[in-house]
């Protein structure tokens, strides 16, 4: 397989943003009340991500170590700025239902993380790449939530009703409790899956409680502490 | 009184982590005990307060005189990392009692988008000085309030026999449903 296609792979499926590494977990619970809004947002953040990873491989050796969070964080913002520009000429309904979480993409731990762990060390070319399969892993992510609590808390997916007319919805789904609940039972089975595996590699049982632990620390704090866990290796192997 | 009803919507009937989803990061990795809970809230209304108080004063007097109001999200995100730094290293010099107190819990507030969240939510809603910092001031008791109740119930789940999948976030995140649900009881506070 090529390097390319490995990197779709790897965001879209091994590593997707949302199901394996539950990363982005602000927008994810928060704009999910219905199918649109969740390929919306999705496709945002790709947009995003991919400018970013391609802006920051291409600064990698410009921008000096010490500063490169800031750095990044500029970088994004402004792509963020660009795009909500974008959104608000030319999609005005998804502009006007997102609201607040398109300028909250610059704190999405998904587009800092990636910088940090994958554009700063890889070619312009790959780190491309890189953004477009985290992005449409975050996007199929997002639409399959949204999808879910649509379907079930409206009897819709994407404005078109679905269900047969006796069907009671439950309204919950789509509202603020509900996004915790989905988001609950799919860390659940996420941890399910997760004890299996240990069961069957013999391996000691990775509960979320463990430090490090991605999956614990559901948003940009996470992406904070792999900044530090990083930095930390940086510097020893500088020193 | 008007001023009275932006806090208590600020704080309890749109709840900034039960029904925005803002700093759910440290909602969740920081409320493990009361103490700690009670501790991380207290920065956040301190942080919070100030960095609406400085974001709005810059929206009004530099970047609407300026017409740059486009570049908020970059300039807001920059101030609040900057205020943050530069509010730790003043407590270090000037109050170190309060220091020892909220220390550690001040860098993880950088990456709380909760932090930006509100500067943006009073842009939003056009607030001015006093009340920005009001809402601001709302916001974050709101967050204190759910983060502590949050650790108040952890405490009591960690007796509880629980199935293995639910254990750590899974079980929070029901917890957090639940109180959701108990805060839409506050919308009827406000009309």
């Amino acid at each position: 397989m090529s390097k390319t296609t490995e990197r779709l792979k790897c965001g879209i499926i091994t590593e997707n943003p949302t199901f394996v590494q539950m990363l982005g977990m602000c927008p994810t619970m928060a704009v999910t009340t219905s199918a649109i809004n969740g390929i919306g947002m999705g496709l945002t953040t790709t947009v995003i991500l991919i400018l970013s990873n391609m802006m920051i491989s291409a600064l990698r050796k410009v921008i000096p170590d010490k500063v490169r969070i800031p750095a990044y964080i500029v970088i994004v913002a402004s792509f963020v700025t660009i795009v909500q520009f974008l959104l608000q000429g030319f999609v005005p309904s998804l502009y006007a239902s997102l609201g607040i979480y398109i300028p909250l993409i610059v704190v999405n731990c998904i587009i800092l993380g990636r910088a940090e762990s994958y554009a700063s060390k890889n070619n312009v070319w790959l780190s491309m790449f890189d953004g477009i399969g985290m992005g449409l892993g975050f996007t199929v992510g997002l639409t399959a939530i949204g999808i879910f609590r649509e379907l079930f808390g409206n009897g819709t997916i994407f404005g078109f009703s679905l269900m047969p007319k006796s069907y009671e919805p439950l309204t919950i789904l789509i509202l603020a409790p509900g996004a915790f609940f989905v988001l609950a039972a799919l860390t659940a089975i996420q941890n399910k899956v997760r004890i299996e595996k240990a069961k069957k590699e013999g391996a000691s049982i990775i509960t979320c409680e463990k430090e490090g632990n991605c999956s614990t620390c559901t948003n940009t704090l996470c992406g904070g502490k792999a900044f530090t866990a990083e930095s930390i290796k940086r510097e020893k192997e500088e020193k | 009184m008007n001023l009275l009803l932006i806090a208590i919507g600020a704080a309890l009937v749109n709840n900034v982590v039960l029904s925005q989803f803002l700093g759910l990061c440290p909602f969740i990795g920081v409320s493990k005990k009361v103490d700690t809970a009670a501790g991380m809230g207290g920065a956040v209304i301190f942080v919070i307060t100030i960095a609406s108080a400085v974001t709005s004063l810059i929206y009004s007097f530099i970047l609407e005189k300026l017409d740059i109001t486009y570049l908020q999200t970059i300039v807001f995100i920059l101030v609040i990392a900057a205020l943050v730094q530069f509010v730790e290293m003043f407590l270090k010099k000037m109050v170190p009692s309060l220091y020892s107190a909220l220390g550690v819990y001040l860098p993880l507030i950088t990456t709380n988008c909760a932090v930006l969240g509100v500067a943006l939510i009073n842009v939003q809603k056009s607030y001015n000085f006093i009340t920005s910092v009001i809402n601001g001031f709302g916001t974050a008791v709101g967050f204190t309030i759910a983060i502590v109740i949050m650790a108040g119930i952890r405490e009591k789940i960690e007796y509880n026999d629980i199935p293995e999948s639910f254990k750590g976030t899974p079980i929070v995140l029901v917890t957090a449903g639940l109180m959701a649900m108990a805060f839409f009881g506050f919308s009827g506070l406000i009309k």
